[in-house]
């Protein structure tokens, strides 16, 4: 097969087994590759009402057709599982090498199944796999892992592993690559923690083909050339990383503060990806085969939070930042450094650290509980101990590693969790980004920007702008995001490639690598039934209409001050065009019809 | 006149696209295992530096083939590999200090740089210009530049 290696690794943990099965190419079609096909093969091999934590799960690693080759940016890979912080199908994405160079050792997919009976690491060399004994290793931390891991396979080995938070699982755990590149949400860690799984290290000496070499370059050579003309993809994130989005948020009054009760941050330039340049960045860094180069390598030298490594993001920024009322860069990337180390997603946690702050504030929370430590907002200090006892799993920082919603719930005030589907929302405030709130509130793994990501439209203006206060045309928008995306995601691009590309380039980039023509239309239709099969795992798992839904204080407390003030979130009224124009009916069920249609 | 592949560490971001373009050139695949340039790269510390032949004018790997498979180039401005040539006895493999001559026995072949018949694809296909093929008596100029612009700074300051 061409883009395809054609073939699918599968690990029984329990019983030590190790298959190579032939990629069924019809599937590999209908579904791509990465999300899309591992989130079938979920759905067909795996009961989705499951406790996500039994050995009954399974923990896909998935790379698309692409990766591997020099289309734009298409370093990236999927880590797909029953997500235990929100009980949904989880699919999350990481760069890095990881991904290719299961393709170089000629696999499609690791499905990783079962569980071993002590701590083991995988070791995939080429054809040769094999699952050692990791018990030594259980404890470390990623950067630890990675190099006691390559110290005993190769140098140049791959290493996607869990820290110290997957192995206690934590329902915040992430699965950390190449030391700062993560597969952060859903809590996918914490499944591999699970599984006794410690890490997968991985060397390719094979190679990826293509169909049609010439028109493949031909494509690539103008996907390039679309990326570095564009303001975004060839300009500001490089520049400044994503963290360029602190003031531009900020000005839009979406920036959400203090745990969501404001949505603008007076000091919010001090954490912003001109400050980050500027005092903290030592070089820009990319995934594989990436044009954009986002990443940010950078060094604190500020004794109190000395540390060096990848990062902050604008999530992460934004998340030990104005979500806690923290303007102090240095303690942020620490906290970064923190999670990064130990494994656990900082989206999560920083916004777990805000409801925390925000809960003390109002006396839910004492003294008592966080061991004498004032979590009062912008306590900069109480926010990295934060994050450090959540890190090593110490006194209250057991609570914060759970989350938000079981945090707030845990004293009986859910309404203070910032959550969708029980997993945090992103920053961007859904009062000021009305689009941003549906996608929230209809992602297919509970908060989260990157399933459809209209911040392009409300805010950049990419490919057009719209207003970002109104509801209007919305539903519609939301849609073409999150069937792009989930096309997109299935091929191992990177979503930022969209800041310049749009669907007819990335049909033309799959086509002439895997000599499977797929037309704009088609690939467009491929992310509307990943995005339904996705749907339907969900609703076997239990989740209803109701969860489709945004904390009450973004659907009532309009916000008070900035550029959206006096908006709230009309979910409401987005809500019931997107189930219609989706095919589904008034209880978010997708219709006989529309099942048809897709072929599902 | 003659062109050299310049590398600015500095610049690189680690991607791997010299790599990847570099095998497509030769093999019409993309495999980097094989590629005749290489990205090592230091993750934590953010940083990588490719390597690749740095087409020697008194090359050791040239000196030591017995059957002078291995020759200038003076044409292009490279070592040169005869395949009708070679015995596959890897002594080039052996004397190159810079890691750049390997020999791929699947393919009874010497994978080195031959700067793609004088258009290196990793030069065009890096995203930094991290790597660039240039006159050689002009490939430091950036650096050059780089110093000269740190002390009209400092000399701005005195002022």
């Amino acid at each position: 097969m061409y883009g395809w290696t054609g073939k699918i690794l599968r690990i029984d943990l329990s019983s030590g087994s190790v298959a190579k099965e032939p990629l069924d190419p019809a599937m590999a079609k209908k579904y791509i590759g990465g999300r899309g096909l591992a989130s079938y093969l979920m759905f067909t091999e795996v009961d989705p009402a499951i406790d996500p934590l039994s050995p009954k799960n399974k923990l896909i690693f998935a790379p698309g057709p692409l990766s591997g080759t020099n289309a734009p940016s298409a370093g990236h890979f999927d880590v797909v599982t029953k997500g235990p912080l929100t009980g949904t199908i989880a699919a999350s994405s990481s760069g890095g090498i990881f991904g290719p160079m299961l393709k170089y050792a000629g696999y499609d997919l690791l499905v990783v199944e079962g569980k071993a009976d002590r701590p083991v690491y995988l070791w995939i060399d080429d054809d040769a796999v094999a699952l050692r004994e990791a018990t030594a290793f259980w404890g470390k931390t990623t950067p630890e892992t990675t190099d006691a891991v390559r110290a005993q396979t190769d140098e140049e080995a791959s290493v996607a592993c869990i820290g110290p938070a997957g192995e206690r699982g934590d329902l915040l755990a992430n699965v950390m690559n190449e030391y700062g590149r993560a597969a952060g949400r859903t809590g996918v860690g914490a499944v591999m923690g699970a599984k006794n799984l410690k890490a997968v290290a991985v060397r390719g000496t094979g190679a990826v083909q293509v169909a049609d070499a010439d028109a493949f370059r031909k494509a690539v050579v103008k996907a390039w050339t679309l990326i570095r003309q564009h303001a975004v993809g060839g300009g500001a994130l490089r520049d400044f990383g994503t963290d360029i989005l602190v003031n531009i948020l900020n000005e839009s009054g979406g920036l959400p503060t203090r745990n969501f009760r404001q949505a603008t941050f007076a000091t919010a330039d001090r954490v912003g990806g001109e400050s980050l340049s500027k005092y903290l960045l030592t070089r820009p860094r990319g995934c594989f085969s990436c044009i954009i180069s986002c990443g940010r390598a950078t060094r604190v030298t500020n004794p109190k939070y000395e540390g060096y490594g990848e990062g902050p993001e604008y999530e992460t920024a934004w998340a030990f930042g104005p979500a806690c009322g923290v303007d102090d860069l240095d303690a942020v990337t620490k906290a970064n450094y923190l999670c990064n180390e130990y494994g656990m997603d900082t989206i999560s946690l920083g916004s777990t650290v805000a409801c925390a702050m925000e809960m003390f504030e109002d006396g839910i929370i004492t003294l008592q509980d966080t061991g004498g430590i004032a979590l009062n907002f912008g306590n900069t200090e109480a926010m990295v101990e934060m994050v450090r006892l959540a890190a090593k799993g110490e006194g209250f920082g057991r609570k914060l590693a759970m989350g938000s919603y079981r945090l707030a719930s845990g004293y009986g005030h859910p309404e203070y969790s910032m959550t969708a589907k029980k997993q945090e929302m992103p920053a961007y405030d859904p009062r000021a980004l009305q689009g941003i709130g549906l996608n929230y509130a209809t992602s297919n793994r509970g908060g989260c920007h990157v399933r459809g990501y209209i911040t392009a439209v409300e805010i950049l203006g990419n490919p057009v702008k719209i207003d970002n206060l109104t509801t209007e045309g919305k539903a519609q928008w939301v849609i073409t995001f999150q069937n792009l995306t989930a096309a997109l995601d299935s091929t191992g691009m990177c979503l930022f490639s969209t800041f310049g590309l749009g669907a007819d380039e990335l049909a033309e980039l799959m086509s002439t690598a895997t000599g499977s023509a797929y037309t704009t239309e088609e690939f467009m239709k491929t992310g509307d039934r990943i995005w339904n099969l996705e749907r339907l795992f969900n609703q076997r798992a239990g989740l209803t209409s109701k969860d489709d839904t945004l904390p009450e204080r973004l659907l009532k407390v309009p916000i008070s001050e900035g550029a959206a003030k006096g908006h709230v979130n009309d979910l409401p009224k987005m809500l019931p065009e997107y189930y219609a124009l989706r095919g589904w009916d008034d209880a978010g069920i997708p219709k006989k019809e529309k099942l048809t249609e897709l072929g599902l | 006149m003659s062109k050299m592949l310049m590398i600015y560490p500095d610049r690189c971001t680690g991607c791997h696209n010299c790599e990847l373009s570099c095998s497509f050139f030769h093999d019409r695949e993309f495999r980097p295992h094989t590629a005749r340039i290489h990205v090592s790269s230091w993750e934590m510390q953010g940083f990588s530096v490719p390597t690749t032949c740095q087409q020697c004018d008194d090359a050791p790997c040239v000196a030591v083939c017995p059957t002078t498979a291995m020759h200038e180039d003076p044409a292009l401005g490279r070592v040169a590999w005869d395949e009708a040539k070679c015995i596959g006895c890897r002594m080039c493999t052996l004397a190159c200090p810079f890691g750049a001559v390997v020999y791929e026995t699947a393919k009874r072949r010497i994978v080195k740089c031959d700067l793609c018949e004088g258009n290196p694809e990793c030069a065009t296909f890096c995203p930094t210009r991290a790597i660039e093929y240039v006159e050689e008596t002009d490939a430091a100029r950036a650096r050059k530049k780089a110093l000269a612009a740190g002390l009209k700074k400092s000399f701005e300051e005195v002022r």
